[in-house]
């Protein structure tokens, strides 16, 4: 609307609203120039028991141990057996080809939806590999990566994402959002940031209770907009909770680019200063720089030094979720552009120059996870898929509303229990 | 047998909770050192550790997420929102996280609190300290939502919610934390001493969730009642020589169908009442539970006595509190129908 020209402020300077926009879109090459990479091994590393503000210079860097070939350098190598690393390469080839087969299973119509984490495996999987194994994880839906590490069978997460017989949450969530607490995974919610907050709360509970064990908790970059992220970053840093918090910037929020989540003025990372948190910023794509910044984390967190929010620097490079067209809203080819490259052909290209592993073992290897996989697929369709669900337990519905089922429940429950009997022709239960 | 008001019984209850459970933390703002701007946890944080009873930064998102990480630890937080009207920040976290993990992880994890929080009107709080959110949370699955309205029950229900294995919203009417209020706010106060229901036991005792409380008898109207409300539901009774039966319900969720549609039944009359806003309140359900159960025992359509469907003023508090003569009408108008 204009300003009339009789308003006084008419000589006055018109104010404009910023609204970030991504260099670039679809039909544009993609381009990364805009993306500082700095050489592997660069980044210091300060103790982990260090004050917060001596690792803050590291938010905006960019941790990185394996170089441009292949090599571990610098003072962050957490210089890891061959075994481990062959067990890591082995855990992120499975969960590329598990979003592989679910991915093909959602499109062949046998569940409703599944979420890629292609070009984040690192993330999880070597966060996995550097927790103890009772740590509690409170996840987003692209850390399928801890459940593989930590050695969850992929016939119950299929199960869970076809909602059948075999599924323990009774198909009450969508297909990813898993839960199990034997293997320290934090139920999945829909609803974004809300398990920052849970995880900082298990781990002062933690503490509370003099337990050794520390939580760990990951969110989306577009999701620090969420006040839960605020609260949570607030409740670490005032009670120092033995906690560690991870951005895993991926660049995309469904189709808005990091720049909406306020990437533009400051790194995910650097948020971490104003809470006096150590935080610092971690090549994603890098396993051996993930692996490392959780030990790092892990140590500060047990010897009650404080909490660390950790910014995993990644690229999305699928769409969100098996609803989503990514081709809509950025260049083809950005993931191959990637400068910070594949998470799977960076550890693997490390051990093969280290002697320990080379394209016939890694060819096995990929043989052998897609037979897995098949395998379990083949074990969990067999109790059922998606559309095949819905009338063996329809009571089943009404439980775990809460302890005991209340009156008004067990009224309704019969009620559809009649409607059930009208539809099918048949007593259903 | 000793007497104690309501803030004093819920401060009890916790002290009695907390030395059985080691495994109960109480936390919220302002809760700790100081007990909480109306004491309701005064004392506790010297008596049992600053670990088990803390200061919370204002963050009642921050409150309910970090109740919710030490829940699913396996401990039983205990935590207030220092005014009702503050819960909204944590409205997320309640709703989508607290009432629903039971289901949505069929049982693997489960969210044993119980979230405390005075509510109501009738303090000078303006619109931001005197608001009833009671059915923002009875509209949810997996919460119950409990309303004690004397110091005897205060203690019992607490008690009780904290050893309920699903998670609670403890409102506590913060009108009648010092004394019974019948809605005539020119005349005295009578403190709790005075009254029967503040013989609050020492130890350890329950009030059951789920069941409500039969407050006086009566042949010719049931008045149905939570919080403040049913003494200003007594006093409208007797001030106009009515043979009602009132009823405080005690627990909106789950409720006691059962003693209503009893009462209901015998009387042939109904009158629910709320301090919340009228549309959409509690008791719109309550009118529609009694009209579906007791269609044809009834005498007269259900009545209805609400707050306005405003916010809350500060100036005008005693035209929007559900008080005296909005009873008298609603009481005269189902009694002559």
């Amino acid at each position: 609307m204009d300003i009339p020209s009789s308003d006084p402020r008419r000589n006055a300077p018109r104010l404009a609203l910023h609204v970030p926009e991504p260099a670039y879109r679809p039909g544009d090459a993609p381009d990364f120039s805009n993306v500082t990479v700095p050489p592997a091994g660069s980044a210091p590393r300060p103790d982990s028991s260090a004050p917060a503000r001596d690792t803050h210079p590291l938010v905006d860097h960019l941790v990185r141990v394996l170089d441009e070939d292949g090599r571990a350098v610098g003072p962050w190598d957490p210089r890891l057996s061959p075994d481990t690393m062959r067990k890591m390469l082995a855990d992120m080839v499975t969960v590329r080809v598990f979003d592989d087969r679910m991915y093909r299973a959602q499109r062949q119509g046998k569940t409703s939806f599944y979420m890629k984490c292609t070009g984040e495996e690192a993330i999880a999987v070597a966060a996995a590999t550097a927790l103890d194994s009772e740590d509690m994880c409170f996840p987003t839906y692209r850390q399928q990566g801890l459940l593989v590490a930590r050695g969850y069978p992929l016939v119950d997460m299929m199960c869970q994402i076809y909602s059948n017989a075999g599924d323990k949450l009774h198909g009450r969530q969508l297909p990813i959002m898993y839960s199990d607490k034997p293997h320290g995974f934090f139920s999945i919610s829909g609803n974004l940031g809300t398990q920052y907050p849970q995880a900082v709360g298990w781990a002062m509970a933690s503490a509370i209770k003099g337990d050794s064990r520390i939580a760990m908790g990951w969110i989306g970059e577009g999701a620090t907009a969420e006040g839960d992220f605020h609260s949570a970053l607030t409740f670490a840093a005032v009670y120092q909770a033995p906690v560690i918090l991870a951005v895993v910037n991926n660049q995309w929020a469904i189709s808005s680019f990091s720049g909406i989540a306020g990437s533009e003025q400051a790194t995910f990372a650097a948020r971490a200063v104003g809470y006096g948190v150590a935080g610092m910023r971690v090549d994603g794509n890098d396993a051996l720089a993930v692996y490392a910044a959780v030990r790092w984390a892990s140590e500060r967190a047990r010897a009650n030094a404080g909490p660390t929010l950790i910014e995993f620097f990644t690229y999305r490079a699928e769409g969100h979720s098996t609803s989503d067209d990514p081709t809509g809203y950025r260049p083809a080819g950005e993931a191959q552009a990637w400068p910070l490259g594949d998470p799977v052909e960076r550890l693997k290209a490390h051990l093969i120059g280290l002697g320990e592993w080379d394209e016939e073992r890694h060819a096995a290897l990929v043989k052998q996870a897609d037979a897995g996989v098949r395998a379990a697929q083949k074990a969990a369709e067999a109790q059922g898929i998606l559309p095949g669900q819905g009338f063996d337990r329809i009571g089943s519905m009404f439980e775990d509303v809460y302890a005991d089922t209340p009156w008004h429940l067990a009224e309704q429950r019969d009620t559809a229990l009649g409607e059930a009997r009208t539809y099918l022709g048949r007593d259903a239960s | 047998m000793p007497t104690r008001n309501m803030i004093e019984a819920i401060n009890d209850a916790h002290r009695v909770m907390m030395a059985r459970d080691p495994d109960i933390v109480v936390f919220g703002e302002d809760v700790g050192y100081f007990g909480g701007v109306f004491r309701a946890t005064a004392g506790l944080q010297q008596e049992f550790g600053k670990e088990r009873c803390f200061d919370a930064p204002i963050s009642e998102g921050g409150i309910v997420g970090t109740a919710v990480g030490m829940a699913a630890y396996g401990l039983k937080p205990v935590i207030e929102i220092q005014f009702a009207d503050y819960i909204y920040p944590g409205y997320d976290q309640i709703v989508s996280e607290v009432a629903r993990m039971r289901y949505r992880t069929a049982g693997e994890w489960t969210m044993p609190m119980v979230i405390r929080s005075p509510y109501g009107g009738g303090i000078f709080g303006g619109q931001t300290h005197s608001q009833s959110p009671e059915a923002l949370f009875t509209h949810v699955a997996g919460l119950k939502v409990v309303i004690p309205s004397t110091p005897h029950d205060a203690k019992g229900l607490l008690i009780a919610a904290i050893e309920d294995p699903d998670p609670v919203l403890f409102f506590e009417p913060k009108r009648i934390y010092n004394g019974p209020f019948d809605g005539h706010h020119d005349k005295p106060v009578k403190p709790w001493s005075k009254h029967a229901d503040s013989e609050v036991p020492d130890g350890h005792y329950t009030v059951p969730l789920g069941k409500a409380r039969i407050v006086r008898p009566g042949n010719d109207l049931t008045v149905l009642a939570y919080g403040t409300m049913v003494h200003v539901a007594l006093a409208a009774v007797e001030e106009n020589g009515i043979d009602a039966e009132v009823i405080d319900l005690r627990t909106l969720l789950p409720l006691d169908i059962d003693t209503i549609e009893e009462s209901v039944r015998k009387t042939g009359r109904c009158l629910v009442v709320q301090e919340a806003t009228r549309t959409s309140g509690f008791v719109s359900e309550l009118v529609t539970l009694v009209q579906e159960r007791c269609f044809y025992h009834l005498e007269a359509p259900v009545g209805r006595v609400t707050g306005w469907d405003t916010p809350y003023p500060h100036a005008y508090e005693w035209i929007y509190f559900p008080g005296p003569i909005r009873m008298k009408q609603a009481l005269e108008k189902v009694m002559a129908d």
